[in-house]
């Protein structure tokens, strides 16, 4: 799931500059989760934009709403009039959720509260830690099922560098060498035939480096699509 | 042609040096001393590339300066700072400028240096430049043109290409394995990672038996016992026995640089049964290198 930090009251209040009537949006999905920016992240939020304003002599009007997702117009297109009795919204869902919403209700300022950071794992009591970059050719079948690309710190493909040291990566004592993990997962297996094949250069073109990506599932979209096309000629008919 | 490939074809024990761009303008000092210490007892001298992630000179330009004084230079090459574009872009000029031997790495992380704020590139692995060397050389890049067909190049270039290994890594397996990969990608020589163990090494030389390329033994100058416990603990694969130590903290003060230059002889004297030449890397300590290679007895 995508995993997000919550931004500094500071920062926020500065964004908000001023402003009197805001809109605190939580966010039901992956935010939730990792206990960023669900309703009870909100509903604190609310009161500490309450209480820092209060303190600061300019009181403010704070309303929360957690939408199943912000990441989803369905979710979202119902936030209307909560919307519109606003002047700002401070979102907690992660860069796609502001993102949308500011895209659905162009004009009211959406304030991010959160630094979206990456996709991972729950990988302990309050601890997420990242697995995955999207670089959209998955390699995991190859390795063991641990990615050289999210996890070595530098994306090689072809095996540890010089850095690894006693299983650890160069860069920290405290990250494990994600070479050194698929060599120990394949020896296991007893098949290093991956790690002895030489690799081609990856195409960054398919991944985050590369340009804006779409997924359209076709056979949905035709189907959508040609629902529209019957809806219009019915109510043309029914004139 | 390149008389460093000349040298270890030959059979003859060969050494290389090595200097590192200056963190300014000011580059006399640094080839000055490579033309007085290094150019009569090295087949070639390499030049580091923005090492550990330290902004530096460019190593391009400084191999350029060595050729023009008569110093035949190898051209230090990580994947850290610049995409297959630049990379490539980089190698044309080398080839253009006269420089011939290039070292392929992928280079400290950036946040091992003095600019953590960078974008880290490694658009290519080690291994990726190697094929993109010799794809160069025969003529076409790693793009294509629209019609999807290999772009041809106008002039082709020739290396002499090399690589590293570290023989003492506590888990010498993938090591290995990648070595092989480095070879078959088209790596010609390697210099290794610092060796203060000539038994490990030895050990290490025969499992790569089966590789049939020169390996150069990398020698690091220790030049207290300070810095010998401080590679122990923290430079990855790097082993320093504990009697090079004892050695280096019994020696005089005055004596220190004498003590570490006839240690680095000894091990180049005990390895060099076994490989085909040293690599010797003084870290400023330039002027050491010629008696290094007397202490060596080669």
């Amino acid at each position: 799931m995508i995993v997000a930090e919550r931004k500094p009251l500071e920062e926020i209040r500065r964004n908000l500059a001023g402003r009197k009537k805001v809109l605190v949006l939580g966010c039901g999905g992956c935010v939730t989760v990792c206990l960023t920016g669900g309703e009870r992240q909100a509903d604190m939020l609310a009161s500490q934009l309450r209480t820092a304003a209060k303190v600061a002599g300019e009181p403010v009007e704070v309303t929360v709403r957690t939408p199943t997702r912000q990441c989803d117009r369905e979710f979202i297109d119902t936030l209307k009039a909560d919307v519109e009795a606003a002047d700002a919204v401070v979102s907690l869902a992660c860069g796609v959720g502001v993102q949308l919403m500011a895209e659905v209700y162009e004009t009211k300022p959406v304030l991010p509260a959160v630094n979206t950071t990456f996709m991972g794992a729950h990988s302990g009591p309050g601890t997420w830690t990242e697995n995955c970059r999207g670089c959209g050719q998955c390699v995991l079948a190859e390795t063991g099922g641990v990615c050289p690309v999210a996890r070595c710190a530098k994306s090689l493909i072809n095996g540890a560098c010089g850095g690894t040291n006693k299983g650890k990566c160069e860069v920290s004592r405290d990250i494990d060498c994600a070479w050194y993990l698929i060599y120990k997962r394949l020896k296991a297996r007893g098949d290093l035939s991956f790690l002895r094949a030489e690799r081609e250069p990856l195409d960054w073109g398919m991944s985050s480096s590369g340009t804006r990506r779409t997924l359209v599932h076709a056979e949905v979209n035709d189907q959508a699509h040609r629902r529209g096309a019957e809806g219009a000629e019915g109510a043309a008919e029914r004139k | 042609m390149s008389k460093f490939r000349d040298s270890l074809a030959s059979g003859r024990f060969t050494f290389t040096g090595e200097i590192g761009p200056p963190k300014g303008t000011n580059v006399e000092p640094v080839l000055e001393e490579a033309v007085h210490y290094l150019k009569d007892c090295c087949a070639a001298v390499n030049v580091t590339d923005i090492q550990t992630a330290v902004m530096r000179m460019s190593s391009l330009a400084v191999c350029r300066m060595l050729v023009e004084r008569g110093i035949e230079p190898v051209l230090q090459m990580v994947t850290r700072d610049r995409n297959r574009l630049a990379l490539q872009s980089d190698l044309l000029g080398a080839a253009a400028l006269g420089v011939e031997n290039v070292l392929a790495l992928t280079g400290d992380h950036t946040t091992m240096g003095d600019h953590k704020e960078a974008k880290p590139v490694y658009d290519l692995d080690s291994v990726g430049l190697l094929q993109t060397m010799r794809k160069l050389e025969s003529g076409t890049d790693l793009g294509r043109t629209m019609k999807g067909e290999p772009n041809q190049l106008d002039g082709a270039p020739k290396f002499f290409k090399g690589c590293v290994v570290t023989p003492c890594a506590e888990e010498v397996e993938p090591q290995i394995i990648k070595l092989e990969k480095k070879v078959a990608a088209g790596a010609e020589f390697v210099q290794t990672q610092a060796v203060y163990d000539p038994r490990a090494f030895e050990k290490f030389m025969k499992s790569i038996g089966h590789i049939k390329v020169p390996v150069m033994v990398g020698i690091v100058l220790l030049k207290n016992a300070g810095m010998a416990k401080y590679m122990n603990a923290n430079v990855p694969g790097v082993v320093v026995p504990k009697e090079i130590t004892a050695r280096l903290a019994a020696a005089d003060k005055k004596e220190l640089k004498k003590v570490s230059v006839q240690i680095a002889g000894e091990l180049i004297r005990d390895m060099r049964g076994c490989c085909q030449g040293a690599h010797i890397m003084p870290l400023g300590w330039d002027k050491e290198i010629p008696r290094v290679i007397e202490a060596s007895g080669a």
